[in-house]
């Protein structure tokens, strides 16, 4: 039987996170190729609905990465973003939902190491988990 | 066609072994005391017993929350559809109140208006009912007053009428009732008397409801409906508890490949219900929707469909966040000028 | 009560109201919400523990703003309700005569927003002990267990959204829940459609929600749906140090930020 391959969307920002895992790539530093990536120009864009939408289309675990505090390309954007997710996470965890599969770091444009051991870590603990039944059960509950 | 029969309480436990033995899912009331909904069971263990009304109605058997039309695939330019089978369970609602068997009939006239609507008309011909009569009724009910009665057999397989014994007289009136009978036939003995009035509540009438569908088209102008209006919400509990409320929306749920389209309800006390794509807004404040509700359920049902659109349950009242009782609003449209 | 309904009487003779929102006879033993225009109706209202309705939530429906100047009574629910409105510019110092009520009953002249703000810091807004309880006995629960009590409650929910239209501080003309160009969350009633909006929802009120409880008393299938809301301002006071409804001004908590906000779970 193969194995289980989880599926992760990355939610990053252009100017660090982006650049870093292009960094990455350059510096030929292999990682895992489950990770789907998508660019957002900061992650003071990101709203939790993103992050909803990409569970809700199957989505095993989600990483959210961004510019450090201090550098963020618009000054302020990761500071807005670290408020979101330090609510959402709780208001997550509250309802009893896997919050070990949302995972969130800096990531800066020179860390291309960073990036990958970030990548990695989190496919190995997704795959540890295993698919992600509950929420993927609850597509088809409710509709007669 | 009527037959009186006598069940025995204690027979209920049989009565439903053999009602699920036959394949059937039977719905009957549970929950804590404020909030009794219907619910799949296997046995009469457990189900509400002293209770005026559940707070859902039991619509949801023949018109689900959330109902899938058809399943569709992107292949290509081409859009493929599956249609589903339409293939419900066979059910037995127990429990049911007189009003509620009688909503059977006015979301019928809705879904067999211009259109048969096959999901319905399947479900509701897969759905038996056994009503349970009235012994109690409170200040929220007014079934009397829009043609029905604590035991009304109106949309009914089998009534039961709790005698004081505890046992239930059960009136068999329709083929469906004589079907379920004779799954369990020994269950069921002649009745030494077929007389329920003795065990039936007292509900007074309010007022004469052809008065009112009469009066309604008089008042369109009139500054009764923001009056009334003012502490509504604009939510959708009044349509959703209500066993008549018919109105939904259409939602399609799709990625890239694939979608499915859902029928949901929805409630015209929403404020974006009659919203047109242009932007304009037919009923855009509170008043306006208010008297939609209205005059929809007391002026163009029976104008339109002949039937009226309330069975007088009384679930919107009871469940109102604002306290809007609609029947205290049906008699203020009474004595208004 | 007397003090009220003499103060009200006071206000609409005078012309300086030209209604007063409160609370009278509802159905039964209930109360209900009550829009006196006529001084000798002002008799008609009523105080006492029945009334709970956070009643700011009418300060801003059109047909009621029609009817003029309004007097709300007001709670402390219903002032913090009034003072975060006012923060995010919905409603305006002197829009409305503000009928305070204090936890035992007494009537409170404000004569401005900031009296109110003012009242409003020197009250306790910590969790009473049995609130506070109603939290604990979810967070103590595992993960499995939260998530199997949350999932029964939401298969009841009918996205009727009487949640929603109960609370003050939900005010958009255009819920989120609403959009579908492009559909962020489900709006029907299946289980991922109602974890989703009960998500969206407390998102939207961290941080705005003043715990008046209206939301699951609205419900009518009875989900403790407040707890989330609560849950979310509890949190927004222990990490950002802010609460709802203390101040005229915004101070938003996801609208701010402070370099050295702390977490422990960013890599």
């Amino acid at each position: 039987m193969a194995e289980f391959e989880p599926k992760i969307v990355a939610f990053v920002c252009n100017w660090c996170t982006y650049a870093g895992a292009d960094l990455t790539g350059t510096s030929r530093i292999k990682y895992a190729h489950n990770v789907r990536m998508i660019r957002l120009p900061c992650t003071g864009r990101i709203d939790f609905m993103l992050l909803l939408k990409a569970f809700a289309r199957g989505a095993d675990g989600v990483i959210v990465s961004g510019c450090h505090p201090g550098d963020c390309h618009y000054t302020a954007g990761n500071y807005h973003a670290r408020r979101r997710w330090i609510l959402f996470r709780q208001l997550l965890d509250f309802l009893g939902f896997d919050i070990r599969r949302l995972h969130f770091a800096w990531v800066s444009a020179a860390e291309g190491a960073k990036w990958a051991e970030t990548v990695n870590s989190v496919v190995e603990e997704v795959r540890r988990l295993g698919p992600f039944q509950n929420y993927q059960q609850l597509a088809r509950a409710g509709i007669e | 066609m009527a037959q009186a029969k006598l069940l025995k309480n204690d027979s209920l436990k049989g009565l439903f072994a053999k009602l699920k033995a036959s394949g059937r899912r039977i719905l009957a009331p549970r929950g804590k005391p404020e909030r009794i909904l219907f619910e799949e069971v296997s046995s009469p263990e457990g189900m509400a017993s002293k209770y005026i009304q559940t707070t859902l109605s039991a619509k949801s058997a023949v018109f689900p929350r959330c109902e899938e039309l058809f399943q569709y695939r992107f292949e290509g330019k081409d859009v493929k559809i599956e249609d589903r089978q339409l293939d419900p369970p066979p059910t037995v609602i127990f429990g049911l109140r007189p009003c509620d068997a009688s909503s059977f009939a006015v979301l019928n006239a809705v879904f067999s208006w211009d259109y048969q609507d096959a999901f319905f008309k399947s479900r509701l011909k897969n759905t038996a009912v056994i009503g349970i009569s009235c012994r109690e009724s409170d200040q929220y009910c007014f079934c009397t007053s829009v043609g029905g009665g604590p035991g009304d057999t109106k949309g009914s397989d089998i009534l039961l009428t709790r005698q004081d014994s505890g046992d239930y007289l059960a009136e068999i009136l329709t083929a469906k009732g004589q079907e379920l009978v004779s799954l369990a036939p020994e269950l069921f003995a002649p009745a030494p008397s077929a007389e329920k009035g003795k065990f039936l509540a007292q509900v007074p009438a309010h007022f004469e409801v052809k008065e009112l569908s009469q009066k309604l088209p008089r008042l369109f102008d009139s500054g009764i409906w923001v009056e009334q209006s003012l502490r509504c919400l604009g939510c959708g509990a009044c349509a959703f508890v209500c066993p008549t409320c018919v109105c939904f929306d259409i939602q399609d749920e799709a990625d890239r490949e694939a979608g499915s389209r859902l029928r949901c309800w929805d409630s015209c006390g929403f404020s974006l219900f009659t919203l047109h794509t242009s932007g304009h807004n037919p009923r855009s404040v509170q008043s306006q929707r208010w008297r939609q509700r209205l005059m929809h359920k007391f002026s163009y049902f029976p104008e339109r469909l002949e039937v009226l659109g309330c069975v007088g349950c009384g679930r919107c009242a009871r469940s109102c966040p604002a306290d809007m009782n609609l029947l205290e609003h049906l008699q203020a449209i009474m004595e208004a000028p | 009560m007397d003090q009220l309904r003499k103060k009200a009487r006071e206000l609409l003779e005078s012309g300086a109201v030209k209604t007063v929102i409160g609370y009278g006879q509802g159905s039964g033993k209930a109360v209900r919400a009550v829009f006196i225009r006529q001084p000798e109706q002002t008799e008609k209202l009523i105080l006492d523990e029945r009334c709970r309705q956070n009643l700011a939530v009418y300060l801003l429906k059109p047909e009621v703003k029609n009817l003029g100047k309004p007097a709300v009574v007001a709670r402390l629910p219903v002032l913090r309700s009034i003072l975060q409105l006012a923060a995010e510019s919905q409603l305006a110092d002197g829009q409305m005569v503000i009928l305070g009520i204090s936890p035992d009953g007494q009537l409170l002249d404000f004569a401005s927003l900031k009296a109110v703000a003012d009242y409003v810091s020197a009250q306790s807004l910590e969790l009473p002990p049995p609130e506070r309880e109603q939290l604990e006995q979810i967070e103590k629960k595992s993960p499995a267990e939260r998530w199997n009590f949350w999932q029964e409650e939401f298969s009841r929910c009918v996205k009727c959204y009487a949640c929603r239209a109960s609370c003050p501080l939900c005010y958009c003309s255009r819920c989120a829940v609403e959009c579908n160009q492009p559909q962020w969350i489900s709006s029907a009633s299946h289980a991922r459609g109602n974890l989703e909006w009960h998500l969206v929802r407390a998102m939207h009120l961290a941080g705005r929600c003043v715990n008046c409880g209206d939301c699951a008393r609205a419900c009518p299938v009875g989900i403790p749906l407040n707890l989330l809301t609560r849950k979310l301002g509890e949190e927004v006071f222990k990490d950002f140090g802010l609460r709802a409804g203390t101040t005229p001004e915004l101070k938003y908590a996801l609208a701010t930020f402070r370099p050295e906000d702390q977490e422990d779970f960013i890599r």
